[in-house]
C-alpha cells in the first residue's frame, strides 16, 4: 500500500482548513473595519 | 495587562502585528512543511507517513493552546473584568476548533496506514474529540449570549470549566496506554531522531504565528462590529 496518498490527504486537510480560516478572518475583518470607517465619515 | 484594556491602544498594537504574524507565519509554515515533505528521511518503522507529524503536531498544539487562551481570557473577564478579555476568548474559539478538527482528521488519516484503523476510542483521541465538542458548545453559548443579551459570564465560566479537559488530554497517553503513542517530545529532549525532528519546530512556530494573526484579525473584526453597532444605536436615538 502506497503511503503518499495518506500524506497528501493529511496535508490537504491541514492547508485547506488553515487557508479557509485565514482568508475568512481577513475578509471578515476588512468588511467590518470598512463598515466602521464608512459610518465614521457619515 | 490593563494597558491593553483601551481598544484604541490595543488596535494601535494589533494592526502592525497582524501583518507581521501572518506573513512570518506563512513563510515558516512553507519552509517547515516543504522541509518535512522533501528533505527529511523516511522513518524506518512508519515509512512516509511520519511526514504527517509536521501538520498533526502543530494542529494538536494549537487546539490545546487555543483552549488555554480561552481559559486565561475567561479568568481575566471574571476576575478583572478586562473589557477585551471576552472579545479575545470568542476570537480564539473558532480557530481553536478548526485546528482541533484538523488534528483529529490528520490523526485519523495517519492512523489508517499505521494502526490499520481510522478511529479508536483511545484516551488521547477521545479527549481530543471532547475538546472539539467543548469548542462547538463554547461558540454556540457565546453566540447565544451575544444575540440575546445574556450574561457574558456564563461563557467565561464554561471556558474555565472546560480547561479541566486539557490535563486529561496531556496525561491520557500515560493514564491509558492504548493505541496512541506516548509522549515523544518533552522539556528535556525528544525520542525522535534529529534528522526527522528539525522541521517540526519551524512548522510549529509558523502555525503559532499564523494562529496569532488570525486571532488578532477576529478581534479587530469584533471591535469594528461593536463600533458600528454603537454608532447605529447613537444615530437611532438621535433621530
Amino acid at each position: 500500500m502506497s503511503q503518499w496518498p495518506f500524506v497528501i490527504a493529511a496535508y490537504a486537510v491541514a492547508i485547506a482548513g488553515t487557508l479557509a480560516l485565514a482568508i475568512g478572518s481577513f475578509v471578515s475583518m476588512r468588511r467590518a473595519e470598512r463598515a466602521a470607517e464608512a459610518l465614521k465619515r457619515r | 495587562m490593563h494597558v491593553f484594556a483601551n481598544p484604541a491602544r490595543f488596535l494601535s498594537i494589533a494592526r502592525p502585528l497582524t501583518g507581521w504574524f501572518g506573513w512570518c507565519g506563512a513563510v515558516l509554515i512553507a519552509v517547515g512543511l516543504g522541509a518535512g515533505l522533501f528533505l527529511t528521511p523516511v522513518d524506518y518503522l512508519q515509512g512516509q507517513t511520519v511526514r504527517i507529524m509536521y501538520v498533526h503536531v502543530p494542529a494538536a498544539w494549537l487546539g490545546m493552546a487555543g483552549w488555554s487562551g480561552i481559559a486565561v481570557a475567561s479568568l481575566a473577564e471574571l476576575v478583572w473584568r478586562h473589557p477585551l478579555a471576552g472579545v479575545a476568548g470568542r476570537a480564539v474559539a473558532l480557530p481553536g476548533a478548526v485546528f482541533t478538527a484538523i488534528c483529529l482528521a490528520s490523526g485519523s488519516i495517519w492512523g489508517r496506514p499505521t494502526w490499520g484503523t481510522w478511529w479508536e476510542w483511545d484516551g488521547r483521541l477521545t479527549s481530543m474529540l471532547v475538546l472539539l465538542f467543548l469548542y462547538i458548545a463554547y461558540i454556540a453559548l457565546a453566540d447565544a449570549v451575544a444575540e440575546r443579551g445574556g450574561q457574558a459570564r456564563v461563557a467565561a465560566i464554561f471556558g474555565l470549566v472546560g480547561a479541566v479537559n486539557l490535563p486529561i488530554i496531556h496525561f491520557s497517553v500515560l493514564w491509558w496506554r492504548t493505541l496512541h503513542q506516548g509522549q515523544s517530545i518533552g522539556f528535556t529532549g525528544s525520542t525522535i531522531d534529529p534528522a526527522i525532528l528539525w522541521p517540526l519546530p519551524i512548522a510549529l512556530a509558523g502555525f503559532t504565528l499564523l494562529f496569532g494573526a488570525i486571532v488578532l484579525m477576529r478581534m479587530r473584526a469584533a471591535l469594528a462590529r461593536g463600533k458600528v453597532e454603537a454608532r447605529l444605536r447613537r444615530l437611532g436615538s438621535a433621530a
